[in-house]
């Protein structure tokens, strides 16, 4: 037999190196790219009355009814999406592990991550816009929770399987009943890992501009006025970050593409955030 | 030595046959375990010790796939009938794990946990019962002043001893012990059989172990499992000394297993 040469060889493997890492870095770059521009042009927008003030005033005013907006659809479908996608989960890990109804649920969650979010958005609107006959809040809320939902399932069940079952076990053997041993000591075994699933769900959504669209449309006004008048959100389109990007962008005027890219700057750092809590609260607990 | 000792029948095995999905484990079991001795049960890997053992708490049922039939007396009541009251039987049979299994909590919250679940205790009462089971499991001098440290930064052979105080804790009547010491070092191996010894005196203790050696130091009684059946039982005086079944004497002299 002839043998292969060890120069080509070595040629070939140090090639395969070079790409693999030029592949791998190209991610990094673009992400640095994003990070920049948006940085750069975002920040000149910012100041005090963009903090401030609301959208009514155009480039004159701010996004504060937009970011008040966002973080109450955020909150709400938080409190929607999080505990079905953890109970949910529970039951995958806990109840339906290896069964047919649970591969089942698996699988639809699965496709359910992949769905286009425009279209859990026209769903809402034709479910809870249409039969309320008005945009608003909640609609938007529904559409982020639904999109959250099969997102925290599937963390859930993947942390919680990491629980080892000799943990189960020896909470079962001690006369625990299975909720007790579930929630007192399989849940606390893995609660970094959960809530780093709902903080990843959360940045998730915050960034959704599809599924606002039709549902929480958007408002230049504060969503609730005065503040306590907090079932406005109930019944009128509600002022969200996504969607005035979306609109400021559009727009011919110079001073609001401005404004669009300063909302996307504190979208982006949200999220940046959002996500470097995960590591941090992942890391203290590996310590 | 157990000669002296009055014979009572704490768990009384009839015809126990186990199955996991299609496969059968466990064939036809009978045996008497004694009220306040050491059962060791010794056997090659995968013969059906452990999974004997499972059956007396019935902690098999967490997998689905797994089915007992047959009878298991606990002074006299079968607990494999379906009215048995799963919390109350856990609370009589406890067991201790080969992986020590500290719950995510700390040292004192691990025993206190089992506490509050089966007892109405205040606060000073928890506290009392906490140190006295610390105490009965040689762990109280060690961990003293780490009660509130979480039970996972305990050594592997202190983690072993906090799960058995969390055992005895709940005063339990028969302790299960399914190779306490095959994940701990010598020295944590041997506090963990002195405190074997010492707890016989209060409760019925079933130990499974690889180690033929702790077998003989630490039970009374020892039974011989092969390929999911019992080939001998009797003193453990005896079973190491004089073993009846030529199977019995090939494993404990090494030959095989």
């Amino acid at each position: 037999m002839k043998k292969k040469g060890v120069i080509k060889r070595r040629f070939v493997d140090n090639v395969m190196k070079i790409v693999s890492f030029a592949a791998a870095m190209s991610g990094i770059f673009f992400l640095f790219w994003i990070l920049i521009v948006v940085f750069n042009r975002g920040f000149s927008a910012f100041n005090w009355k963009f903090f401030t003030q609301i959208s009514a005033d155009g480039a004159d005013g701010g996004v504060a009814n937009a970011v008040l907006g966002t973080a109450i659809i955020t909150i709400m479908a938080t409190g929607i999406g999080v505990p079905l996608g953890i109970l949910g989960g529970v039951f995958l890990s806990e109840f339906g592990r290896n069964s047919r109804l649970g591969n089942l649920i698996r699988f639809s969650a699965n496709v359910m991550m992949g769905m286009p979010s425009i279209i859990i958005g026209l769903f809402v609107y034709t479910m809870v816009v249409y039969s309320t006959k008005t945009f608003s809040g909640f609609a938007g809320a529904v559409s982020l929770a639904i999109i959250m939902f099969p997102v925290v399932l599937r963390t859930t069940e993947d942390m919680l399987c990491l629980v080892p079952n000799s943990l189960r076990e020896a909470a079962l053997a001690l006369g625990t009943p299975r909720w007790k041993a579930t929630l007192h000591i399989v849940f606390r075994a893995s609660k970094t890992g959960l809530l780093t699933g709902v903080l990843l769900a959360v940045a998730r959504v915050s960034g959704e501009t599809a599924p606002l669209l039709f549902t929480a449309l958007n408002s230049y006004f504060w969503p609730c006025d005065p503040w306590w008048r907090i079932w406005d959100v109930f019944s009128t389109p509600t002022p969200n970050l996504t969607v005035t990007i979306n609109d400021y962008a559009m727009s011919p005027f110079e001073g609001l593409n401005r404004m669009a890219w300063g909302a996307s700057l504190l979208i982006t750092a949200s999220v940046l955030l959002l996500n470097i809590m995960c590591r941090i609260i992942f890391r203290e607990d590996k310590r | 030595m157990a000669g002296e000792k009055q014979r009572d029948v704490k768990i009384s095995v009839r015809n126990l046959n186990f199955y996991y999905g299609g496969q059968k484990a466990l064939f036809n079991n009978n045996i008497n375990i004694y009220e306040k001795c050491v059962t060791a049960v010794i056997g090659p890997s995968g013969c059906g010790k452990s999974t004997h053992l499972r059956v007396y708490n019935r902690i098999y049922e967490l997998y689905r796939e797994q089915r007992a039939e047959g009878e298991v007396f606990l002074d006299g009541e079968n607990i494999l009938s379906p009215s048995t009251d799963l919390l109350e039987l856990r609370r009589k049979v406890g067991m201790i794990f080969q992986k020590p299994t500290p719950f995510p909590m700390s040292v004192f919250e691990n025993i206190a946990y089992g506490l509050r679940l089966h007892y109405k205790l205040g606060k000073g009462e928890i506290a009392e019962r906490v140190e006295k089971a610390l105490r009965a499991a040689a762990l109280w001098d060690e961990v003293k002043d780490k009660l509130n440290k979480p039970g996972m930064a305990l050594s592997g052979g202190q983690q072993q001893r906090l799960c058995i105080a969390r055992a005895i804790a709940i005063e339990p009547e028969v302790l299960l012990m399914d190779e306490p010491t095959s994940a701990i070092d010598p020295i944590g191996t041997s506090k963990i059989e002195d405190l074997v010894k010492e707890l016989e005196s209060q409760f019925t203790i079933v130990i499974v172990t690889h180690n033929m050696q702790q077998a003989a130091r630490i039970s009374d009684y020892t039974a011989f499992f092969f390929e999911g059946e019992i080939i001998e039982y009797g003193l453990t005086d005896e079973i190491f000394t004089n073993p009846k079944n030529k199977k019995t004497e090939e494993y404990i002299t090494g030959r095989f297993g």
